[in-house]
């Protein structure tokens, strides 16, 4: 029946308006997304800024060469350590908010939190720089003036000295993103079926069992689904976090270059050209092998999730 | 009874908690804001605190002498977030609503050129060459407002979701048999029926244009086209550049600059668009959250 209607309507339906419509979205997403794409023929270029992008020699792989003897094992190591960090602990937290969220059961206190735990995620990165520079400088800073007299110790210099810095980082993203993560974790906990949970209350399970029992073993599609995804993006770094929250600091290098931070370095500041774009080239192709093979792992455990 | 007191407790620990957080949320906000209105040598003796020794509002008064630069960039970042949205928000729509029409030829087709830029991008070298070489986009404002963020695969999936759930094939049907064009039927019915997903769409748009600060990174390197994040990052490198604005007024470019507090004036004045509107569009910020994670 439904087929019938739908064959009848191709008839008024045509191509040509619809695409009149879609051009503009079609137009820009071409030169956006799929020019640069060609692009990538930079990373085998000895580029020079007299010859210009199609004038320049071609020298193979030896951009590749340069960045692999050179630097390609410190950004790796870090962006994907990094990642690791965010997503086990990331998650950890984001599912322990949501699960305390849910148990306030009075909407005002749940949207007054909400709110303040949201209100870090909605500032950009530079805001996030200025604030920790509050917290960090050496000579004014709040730790050191504050903190450090309060409970002894010796002041630090934090923008140079790159021991506690993975663990700086790993708290700024926390404090920006565990009020947003914990948000589709709400989701998904205020879909579960409330009857299990009445059910298990009449056989006298205790709020902390029906946590341990209910709600975590009923997230773990959610968790598994996230999870995937965030591994699919393991080769991509928050470019924001990793320069301006370090203040782009050369001293803290070894424990904040990501591949991110290291292609504009490429870019902008060392204009390598063929170098930035070689190391962008690795992260791209890299990158979306992680991403489809990704999906096809969440495609096999439950297709209605997966990306296609 | 048990049962009573133990989800109680379980309560009573779930609000302290929270409280707990909020505050630590909270806290490292509100030391910038107290920065602010810290007196300068107070600062520099004491360091940033919750507890200053002398308050002063110094650092606002050379804020509002320096009123040229802040007002322009401000004008900058209003111009690029308003324009960058609207635009977004129609081409992403119309680029939607064709992938939403089942009996579209090509949609499936269009659905994976929009997908496929999810999946893949050329890095941002290519792209800057692209934009710089070819667009000769440089030191213009449509360096903030064209590259990556006008049309995002993210966006149009939400929307044509939207659509696919929400508008039904009757409607659309009908109109057609009435003899609309594609065009009417977009913009009388479509459009009509997109009031939510265009106001999740638009905040996330919004948002994203107001705290960028990349595009300006790359592509920006004249003063005048500063945006207020890219303002902060000078700033931030050297507090000097904010007398560079008022060598014109007479006596202003020799006032003491307070440095360290008036660094924290500017960011709290870049956040505090953000915080006096986040109260009214929470809500469909966290819808849009919810619908955008389940399929994105």
């Amino acid at each position: 029946m439904k087929k019938v209607v739908s064959k009848k309507n191709r008839g008024l339906t045509k191509s040509g308006p619809l695409l009149l419509i879609a051009l503009p979205g079609i137009v820009y997403l071409i030169i956006n997304n799929y020019i640069p794409m060609f692009g990538v023929f930079l990373a085998f270029k000895d580029y020079s800024y007299v010859k210009g992008i199609f004038g320049s020699d071609w020298n193979g792989f030896d951009n590749f060469k340069y960045l692999f003897r050179q630097d390609a094992l410190l950004i790796v190591r870090n962006t994907i350590l990094y990642n690791l960090a965010f997503i086990v602990i990331g998650t950890v937290c984001a599912i322990l908010v949501a699960i305390l969220m849910c148990e306030l059961g009075e909407r005002f206190r749940v949207k007054i939190f909400q709110s303040s735990l949201l209100l870090p995620n909605l500032l950009s990165w530079v805001v996030i720089g200025f604030i920790g520079y509050a917290f960090l400088n050496a000579d004014t800073g709040f730790i050191n003036k504050t903190i450090i007299r309060l409970f002894g110790g010796n002041e630090v210099a934090w923008y140079t000295t790159p021991k506690p810095w993975p663990f700086i980082l790993l708290l700024v993203y926390l404090w920006k993103n565990v009020g947003y993560s914990s948000i589709i974790y709400m989701a998904s906990i205020a879909g579960i079926d409330k009857s299990i949970f009445e059910a298990a209350k009449i056989d006298g399970a205790k709020k902390i069992e029906q946590i341990r029992y209910i709600t975590i073993p009923m997230l773990k599609p959610t968790v598994v689904i996230l999870t995937l995804m965030a591994v699919g993006r393991i080769f991509y770094s928050d470019f924001g976090l990793f320069y301006q929250v370090p203040m782009n600091s050369g001293a803290l290098y070894d424990v904040t270059q990501t591949i991110d931070t290291y292609v504009y370095h490429g870019l902008m500041e060392l204009k390598d050209i063929g170098m930035a774009a070689a190391a962008a080239l690795y992260q791209s192709v890299v990158g979306f092998v992680l991403v489809v093979t990704a999906n096809a792992v969440v495609r096999k455990i439950d297709r209605e999730n997966a990306l296609f | 009874m048990f049962k009573q007191t133990d989800e109680k407790r379980f309560r009573i620990f779930s609000t302290v908690f929270l409280c707990l957080l909020t505050i630590i949320a909270l806290l490292p906000i509100i030391l910038i804001v107290i920065a602010s209105f810290t007196d300068e040598k107070s600062l520099l003796s004491y360091g940033y605190s919750y507890f200053p020794k002398a308050w002063s509002f110094n650092a606002y008064i050379y804020l509002i002498n320096q009123s040229k630069l802040i007002l322009r960039a401000y004008g900058v970042t209003v111009f690029v977030t308003a324009v960058g949205t609207v635009t977004s928000v129609l081409v992403t729509t119309m680029l939607a609503y064709p992938m939403s029409r089942k009996n579209f030829k090509y949609r499936n087709l269009l659905s994976f050129f929009v997908f496929f830029t999810m999946l893949f991008n050329g890095g941002i070298v290519s792209s800057y060459m692209m934009w710089t070489n070819i667009f000769k986009i440089k030191n213009t404002i449509w360096a903030l407002i064209i590259p990556n963020y006008l049309v995002t695969g993210f966006n149009v999936f939400l929307v044509r979701n939207y659509y696919s759930n929400n508008v039904p094939d009757a409607i659309i049907e009908s109109a057609q048999i009435d003899g609309a064009t594609e065009m009417r039927i977009f913009w009388k019915i479509i459009i009509p029926l997109s009031v939510p997903t265009i106001a999740t769409i638009s905040l996330f748009t919004a948002l994203c244009y107001w705290n960028d600060w990349l595009n300006g990174l790359y592509y920006i390197t004249k003063s005048e086209l500063f945006g207020i994040q890219n303002l902060l990052i000078k700033i931030m490198n050297n507090v000097q550049f904010l007398k560079s604005g008022s060598s014109n007024y007479l006596g202003v470019g020799n006032m003491n600059l307070p440095g360290t507090s008036v660094r924290m004036a500017m960011a709290v004045i870049g956040i505090l668009p953000i915080v006096i509107i986040y109260p009214f569009v929470q809500k469909y910020f966290i819808k849009g959250v919810i619908v955008g994670a389940v399929k994105g």
